[in-house]
This record gives structure tokens, sequence and C-alpha cells, in this order.
């Protein structure tokens, strides 16, 4: 339910698979939100050392000056609070565990691996990709199957918390010198399906764009 | 089986019924939730509910818990299943040599804890904690409001992947090295020092969520303690965490469960010395 004096803020950096969520969430659940670009890896503004002093990262939901981190956290807190429309996790507490279960192995076995594909060298990105590979196809063959979404019928989730990634995969496959279609053709697909929703494709950068900064930050590193 | 079926047009209902004059229940429906066994259908048009309870023999389902005695994850799963008053059957794990059972439960991570809830598993001990919390009502371990919720997960999330590990870092590493870990974790120690100021437990005035995630605070912290000869919860610092664990410790469900801290010495010692030994090994 819209309240009128609601005040919603999202501290995020264009590029941020993490941040993704946070949009795509508020945007299934048609919130109205002010988008503050924190350019990750320049100066962390006040707003951000204020509202995520612990970490210091985005991205970073405020909701009437209340601030929420951690990306599924505020993703959990987005269902929660706007739950009048499109729930994104399924109300059934064993399906709701799966979706968490599935949602927490994306965060803990996908970005060190990926990010070793563009940001080391050698063995170390080598072993990276083979992980992320390996870590990709669980979750093909075991999240989603033959599903049209990991939410099943409808996208939910897991599917948000998988969704930023997807605008990665040319990155990853750019650098990682592999074929993401060839390696997982479901999860291509998925992602082409995703993006027919608005809510996905106003959220999502091009991915592209990813590819060029990337690229820019490994010349700058003396990666290239 | 009986089928109970009523229409109401209400909000919020109550439905008092029982078998045979015996068993007498209430259940309490608030915007449309689903209850345990119960189907609820809601037509939209005329705001009509349907309510659909199947009766059986009062059986909640069978739970077991898959574990292994000194792991800092298991023992929270079992006290939340206490605290809801939810009847158990432990199943101890030897990690060095994992059963057929554990592994098909849990095909990708193959770790404990593992809950089965009539032999559906769930894996991830705060994801577990979350589905104990939403299938058996009464006793409350998340807090209602949902910037609460928020809170109370992000330090679960906080406490697990930096102040376990820190401590377990602590406890292995030596001279500077061991300096050095101990004013990480005790700078992590900070910030939860100032979350449980003025308050008895992490959940208010009862055990929650994350008193149960902040429960290796009390043997496990003090046997890597003992273990890697340091002070990490040092009660000049922190005398509010003190506080809160001599409090924790003392709810009889939360020391009924408890591992006795002796044990806890043993499994960590013989945990650092296999890893000293792997060490030797290779050098």
């Amino acid at each position: 339910m819209e309240k009128e004096n609601d005040e919603v803020i999202l501290l995020d950096y264009w590029p941020s698979m993490y941040g993704m969520r946070l949009r795509v969430a508020l945007a299934e659940k048609e919130v109205k939100y002010e988008f503050k670009e924190e350019v990750v890896g320049g100066v962390k503004s006040p707003l951000l050392l204020k509202m995520n002093p612990i970490h210091k990262k985005i991205p970073v939901l405020i909701h009437n000056g209340k601030p929420i981190c951690e990306s599924l956290i505020a993703v959990e807190y987005i269902d929660e609070v706007w739950k009048d429309k499109s729930p994104l996790l399924p109300s059934d507490p064993y399906q709701r565990a799966q979706a968490r279960f599935w949602a927490d192995y994306i965060d803990k076995k996908l970005y060190a691996p990926g990010r070793k594909t563009w940001d080391a060298k050698g063995e170390e990105k080598e072993e990276g990709k083979k992980e992320l590979i390996k870590s990709l196809k669980v979750l093909e063959l075991e999240a989603l199957g033959d599903r049209p979404y990991f939410g099943g019928e409808s996208f939910g989730f897991v599917d948000i918390a998988f969704i930023g990634f997807y605008s990665w995969f040319y990155t990853f496959e750019t650098f990682g010198n592999f074929s993401m279609e060839a390696e997982c053709p479901k999860l291509v697909a998925w992602g082409t399906r995703c993006l027919q929703k608005e809510s996905v494709s106003k959220s999502l950068p091009d991915p592209y764009k990813i590819y060029e900064i990337i690229l820019t930050y490994r010349k700058h590193f003396g990666l290239e | 089986m009986q089928d109970l079926s009523l229409e109401i047009q209400f909000e919020r209902v109550a439905l008092d019924f029982s078998i045979q004059g015996r068993n007498k229940k209430r259940i309490l429906f608030i915007n449309f939730v689903i209850y345990k066994d119960l189907r609820v259908e809601q037509n939209l048009q005329t705001n009509c509910i349907s309510l659909f309870y199947r009766f059986s023999t009062g059986r909640m389902g069978e739970v077991k818990v898959i574990g292994s005695s000194g792991s800092v994850f298991c023992t929270r799963v079992e006290w939340a299943l206490k605290l809801k008053g939810v009847a158990y059957e432990y199943i101890q794990e030897n990690l060095l040599n994992k059963s057929e059972l554990l592994i098909n439960s849990n095909p990708v991570h193959k770790k404990v804890p593992v809950l089965l809830h009539d032999d559906k598993p769930i894996v991830e001990s705060l994801v577990i904690l979350e589905y104990i919390d939403e299938t058996w009502k009464g006793y409350s371990l998340l807090p209602q409001d949902p910037h609460e919720r928020a809170t109370a997960r992000f330090w679960a999330k906080f406490v697990d992947e930096t102040c376990v590990i820190g401590s377990w870092q602590a406890m292995q590493a030596e001279g500077e090295a061991k300096a050095r870990a101990i004013e990480s974790v005790q700078e992590l120690f900070a910030f939860i020092e100032k979350q449980i100021q003025g308050k008895k437990f992490f959940g208010g005035e009862q055990i929650g969520y994350l008193d149960l995630v902040m429960g290796w605070k009390c043997h496990w912290l003090s046997a890597m303690e003992e273990v890697g000869q340091m002070k990490l919860l040092d009660q000049e610092k922190f005398p509010s965490l003190h506080q809160w664990a001599e409090n924790f410790k003392q709810n009889p469900i939360i020391h009924e469960i408890m591992p006795p801290q002796e044990n806890l010495v043993n499994y960590f010692q013989g945990g650092l010395n296999y890893l000293r030994s792997l060490a030797t090994n290779k050098g």
C-alpha cells in the first residue's frame, strides 16, 4: 500500500549486481524512489558512511530516513512493507526456505569466482572460471530446471537475486574466454525471458557498458 | 479426516471448534494467513473466505535434526525448536564419515545442520531458524516490525560472516598475527556491544532470533579463548555483552542444550592440532 509520505532512497552504483536487485524489487512493487549514485572506488559520501557505517558499501535502501543494508535483506524488507502487490517470496514456509537457500547460494558461490574471470591472471583466473561455471551449472540444474523462472511459474525472490549477474554474463564470458550460451543455455534463456518484464528491462544496464567499464579498470591496473 | 467448511465475510476471524467436545481449539485468521494444515480461499469479488481445516490425529509433523555436537550452527536450531515446544529427534552426524542421509538431504553443501520436517530437508542455519519461526506459531523468534526484522537479519549475517570466523582465526594465530587478529575481533564486538546496551536480550525482554545466533558467544567463544590462550570478550570493554551472555546462559532451555565447555575445548583443541599437523606436513 503506497503511503503518501513515504520517502525511499536507493544508494547504488549503476553496474552493481546487488543494487540491481533492489531496483527490480522496487519496480515490481511500483514504489517510487530516488536513485543516489555512489561511485564504487571513489570517495564515499557522508550519507553512505552514516547509513552503512559497518560495511560502508552499496546498495543501501533508505526508507523514511532508516537504512536497510545487505541487498537480500533489503529485498525481503521491500516484500514485507509493500506486501499488497507482486509478492516476491512464496507464502509456503518450505518454498520460502528453498528460495532463501538458493539466494544464499548465489551470494556465496558466484561473486568471488566471477570476479576472478576479469580481475585475476593465469592460474587464479582459470580456477575462478571453472568454479564459476561449476556453480552456475548447479544453479541451472537444481534451482531452475525446466521451469520458466526460479520462482516457478512467476518471477520471484531467487530471480531477483540472480538477475544482476545476468547483466554481467557478457563480461564474464569475454574476459574468461568461454561461452555462457554453450555452458548454461537455460540460464541465458531465463535471462532473456526476464528482460521481457519492464521491471527488469528498466533496472538493468546495457551489458556492453559493464564490459566497457571493466575494460577501463583492467587497463588501469595493467591487466590488459 | 474430517473437513470443516465455513463461509464468513470478515477481515478477522476466530474459529472455535472441538472434536466430540474434546480438544477445544481456536484458530485466529488475520488477513487470511494460511496456518498449518489450513486452506483458505478468498473470493476477491464478494470478499468471502472459505476455510478448510483438515483434522488429523494431532501430529505436528515429524521433525528431525541432523547435527554435530560442538557445532555453533546446530545448537541454535535445537534451541529454536525447544523454545517453540516442538518435539524432534536428534541424529548425530560424523563429519569425517558423512552419512547417506546427510548427503541426500543436503547434496549441494553436504553440511550440518539439516532440519527434516516430514522428510523435507531445510538447510543453512539462518534459513532453518526462519522456517521454524514461520511454521510453528506461538513463541516469536523474529520481531514483527519489518525494519526490526531487517536489523536482526543484518546482525545475524554480520556475526556469522565476521565474528565466528575472526575468533577462529585469532585462536589459530600466533605472535603478532594473533595480536592483530584479536584487535580485529574486538572491533567487531564493539559494534555488537552498542546493539545490546540497555536491553536484556537482543530480542528485547525475551530471547529471540538474534540471541540464538549470538549464542556461540557463550561456551564456544570461551572454549576458543581457552584453546587460543587469549581473551576476546573482555568484561571491562564489553560489559553489556558480558551481562547478556550471563542472562542468556541462565535460561533453562538454553542451558539444557548448551554443550559443556570442556567438550568444546576438546573439540577446538582437536581441530587446532589437526590444522597445525597439516601445516607441519606441508612445510
